[in-house]
């Protein structure tokens, strides 16, 4: 493809860039990109990764647009109250670049439908805001072998880490199973400040934008965490786990499970 | 839009201005063979500069910088990396 005019200057910063340049852009052009979730997380994902030219995004959420999501859930406004969030998404991300495509999907991701919606996408990134989501997407990307951008936040604090089945760790070499449900609390019980989200969606968008340039060092084997009432980054060293139950020697997981078993579904 | 030759490609950048004298140029560097020859012909006197200082930072050679008129000028630029 020749880039048109308007596409030069749109992506004229990243064109200068030596890691990326004009090969790069196209990389990000034909790139697909599945988020899941289109709220705090996905918000500022789906934002950058639009913005930098990716060519399609999917959007997978169940939910509406609901007033206390505006705080922090910047791809939505107060005209889009009740509206899916991933129509309300769709159209700020293809309103900011018509160079897009942004696939929504309203519904929720679960053992039966998420290999056959991942494997259109190079890469994955989860924003979403539930322990059986995390660890479906998590083993659904293991088994099918995609990489994965993994995204947390709450009250003050985040994490990010990247996933690269078989040849780094995964979530479970990091937590081997989901905790008890009630035991961690949710956004909704515990609160997150609006700009949180924005950090780590951010970081989570760079490291999706590096794996598909095939640039500098994603957060493999490594778990970053950013505290924001300290003002402050850790990285931390995540080892692949030869006895993790799904990307082990030996895994017990070797295909999806009903997550949802003893959760209450809190958005 | 740059024209192919044996030796190497002509761009013409004549009416623009930085960064898009720059991004025209690297993009058709970009599509070039390694050791091909860009000539570009400009009338932005900043790019003058800042062609030549950017194709270097990228590991190309800069051969020839040349005034060609009042307000026109010649870089020849060799690619040296990919």
């Amino acid at each position: 493809m020749e880039f048109t005019d308007a596409q030069i200057q749109r992506y004229s910063r990243h064109i200068i860039l030596p890691e990326v340049g004009g090969k790069g852009q196209k990389k990000l052009l034909g790139a697909k990109v599945l988020l899941v979730g289109a709220g705090g997380l996905g918000c500022p994902v789906g934002y950058y990764l639009a913005a930098a030219g990716v060519g399609t995004i999917g959007l997978v959420d169940d939910d509406v647009v609901e007033l206390s999501n505006l705080q922090r859930q910047i791809a939505h406004s107060t005209n889009t109250i009740g509206m899916p969030k991933v129509e309300s998404a769709k159209r700020t991300f293809e309103a900011l670049n018509p160079d897009v495509n942004v696939i929504a999907i309203k519904g929720r991701l679960n053992k039966n439908n998420i290999m056959g919606i991942i494997e259109d996408y190079d890469v994955v990134v989860d924003g979403s805001d539930n322990f059986p989501t995390r660890y479906l997407v998590n083993d659904a990307c293991v088994l099918s072998r995609k990489p994965l951008v993994s995204g947390a936040i709450l009250r003050f604090e985040g994490q990010v880490t990247t996933l690269i089945p078989h040849e780094g760790h995964c979530y479970r070499c990091l937590f081997e199973a989901p905790p008890p449900p009630g035991l961690v609390p949710s956004c909704q019980e515990a609160g997150v400040l609006g700009v949180l989200p924005g950090v780590i969606g951010a970081l989570e968008a760079t490291e999706a934008l590096k794996l598909i340039l095939g640039q500098g060092e994603p957060l493999k084997n490594a778990l970053l965490i950013y505290n924001a009432l300290s003002a402050s980054f850790r990285k931390v060293k995540v080892p692949k786990n030869p006895k993790c139950p799904v990307c082990g020697e030996n895994p017990t997981i070797t295909e999806l499970q009903d997550y949802d078993a003893g959760y209450c579904q809190l958005g | 839009m740059p024209q192919d030759s044996n030796q190497g490609k002509k761009l013409d950048i004549r009416g623009l201005v930085c960064p898009y004298t720059f991004v025209k140029a690297k993009l058709a560097i970009e599509d070039m063979e390694m050791g091909g020859l860009l000539e570009i012909l400009l009338d932005y006197p900043e790019a003058v500069h800042n062609i030549p200082k950017s194709m270097q930072d990228h590991g190309h050679k800069v051969l020839k910088v040349e005034q060609t008129g009042i307000k026109e000028w010649i870089i020849v630029v060799r690619k040296e990396k990919d």
